[in-house]
């Protein structure tokens, strides 16, 4: 016998095929982080991809704007069961930064201020899928919301789009980073519904 | 880093008590027979099932940490759809279901330290800081725990009676009314503000382990001030809650 809570009926909206399994659509946009959030100066803020030669490629603020900045509108999913759909970013393509790196590892570290990681498969940071976002719904990005640069990786979980972005190191296997470590899925696909392990 | 744990189960939870916990929040008591425990400071997903098989989740910390059993404090959010009904129509024998214990980072680990350890709680983000109260006092482990509470009005404490029979020895509890205070209170009323922080927290120098729950905004301003007191943000963990 299939499983129900008596008297629930829930309240029915259109069903919307842009909402992955077991996510309810908000307006507004949550705040969710792990511990205080770090104030990050664009004057001395500083970007760096690390490869396996232990190159660092690295940008400033300015650099970052020079490679070009573009307007995305995606889907995000949270962990935490909520979505938010058409959300208006801006942000520099992550295929531009990584334009000159030559790696052959497959794997990212992505590290922010305040020592957050989270790992990220290099194919999903490619091919116009991510970005280092600067601005969300016509605004530069709140501190509390990752400002003033954070990753932006629609297609996976949100904990994978790294607050406080502050560089990416190359991997040869894909270490679990803070919330990985936590109980939280390896790669975080949410139309698989790949929340823990 | 630590072992990988066991992946969380789907368990069915039959609730055994359902009673108001403040004006605008419940209690309730589940009985799952297959739950492995929890550490304190966890939480679970919710999901509840509509006969026609549609479903719909919510995450929620937990006030209990121990085996076959969960107790959840639900604050009723206006035009929610899970915590008006787990609130208002959910009662004694009814059952859903609970995914977890999910999160191993906002926690509190007997034995693991023996620093002291502060505890802030904003309104219902007391729920996993009473889980973590309680576990303490049943280990009876000699860190020293100190937890401030702000919470608008006497009736809007969770786990007051509770509270009051851990306060003691092994737990100073600090109560900032927000909107009015009980009778024959000598303190202000109002919002926390950095000095009251300063004063009813420990000290700087003592480096306690800090846990902070609550709003977004409450999160934000409260470690804004520990930072500008000179704690360290190492020992600063944080649990905000954004509803949906």
């Amino acid at each position: 016998m299939a499983f129900a809570t008596r008297g629930f009926s829930g309240h029915r909206r259109t069903p919307d095929d842009r909402l992955p399994p077991g996510q309810t659509l908000v307006q507004r946009w949550p705040v969710l982080s792990a511990g205080p959030t770090p104030q990050v100066d664009t004057d001395t803020w500083k970007f760096v991809i690390r490869d396996e030669s232990g190159t660092d490629h690295h940008w400033n603020w300015e650099q970052l704007l020079a490679l070009g900045v573009e307007d995305v509108t995606v889907d995000i999913h949270c962990v935490t069961h909520w979505s938010k759909l058409d959300m208006p970013w801006r942000g520099v393509r992550l295929d531009k930064l990584f334009a000159n790196v030559e790696t052959e590892f497959e794997y990212v570290m992505a590290h922010s201020y305040g020592g957050y990681t989270t790992n990220v498969p290099l194919e999903d940071l490619l091919d116009g899928k991510a970005w280092i976002a600067i601005e969300a719904d016509g605004a530069p990005l709140d501190p509390e919301h990752g400002g003033p640069a954070r990753l932006l990786v629609p297609h996976l979980y949100f904990w994978k789009s790294a607050k406080w972005i502050r560089g990416l190191t190359l991997m040869p296997s894909n270490d679990p980073g803070f919330w990985e470590q936590n109980g939280y899925h390896i790669h975080g696909d949410p139309w698989r519904e790949e929340r823990y392990w | 880093m630590r072992t990988r744990h066991r992946r969380p189960a789907w368990h069915v939870a039959t609730v055994v008590e359902t009673r108001p916990e403040t004006p605008n929040s419940a209690r309730l008591v589940l009985d799952v027979p297959t739950w492995p425990g929890n550490e304190a400071g966890t939480h679970v997903d919710v999901r509840l099932t509509a006969p026609d098989g549609y479903q719909t989740t919510r995450s929620y910390s937990v006030a209990t940490s121990e085996p076959g059993k969960v107790v959840l404090g639900i604050d009723e959010l206006p035009d929610g759809e899970v915590s008006p009904f787990l609130v208002r129509e959910v009662r004694a024998g009814d059952t859903l279901e609970i995914r977890g214990p999910l999160g191993s980072y906002f926690v509190w680990r007997a034995g693991q330290s023996d620093r002291p350890v502060q505890l802030i709680a904003g309104g219902s983000g007391v729920v996993p800081l009473f889980a973590m109260a309680a576990a303490h006092a049943a280990a009876s482990d000699p860190s020293q725990f100190r937890l401030l509470y702000s919470v608008r009005t006497p009736a809007h404490v969770y786990f007051r009676d509770e509270l009051a029979a851990l306060a003691g020895p092994s737990l100073a509890v600090d109560y900032i009314y927000t909107r009015q205070a009980p009778p024959g209170w000598a303190g202000m009323v109002g919002r926390l503000t950095k000095d009251s922080l300063a004063s009813t927290t420990i000290a700087p120098h003592q480096r306690a382990r800090i846990f902070v729950c609550g709003s977004t905004a409450f999160a934000e301003t409260v470690v804004t001030w520990l930072l500008e007191l000179g704690h360290s943000a190492r020992d600063i963990l944080t649990e905000r809650f954004g509803g949906l």
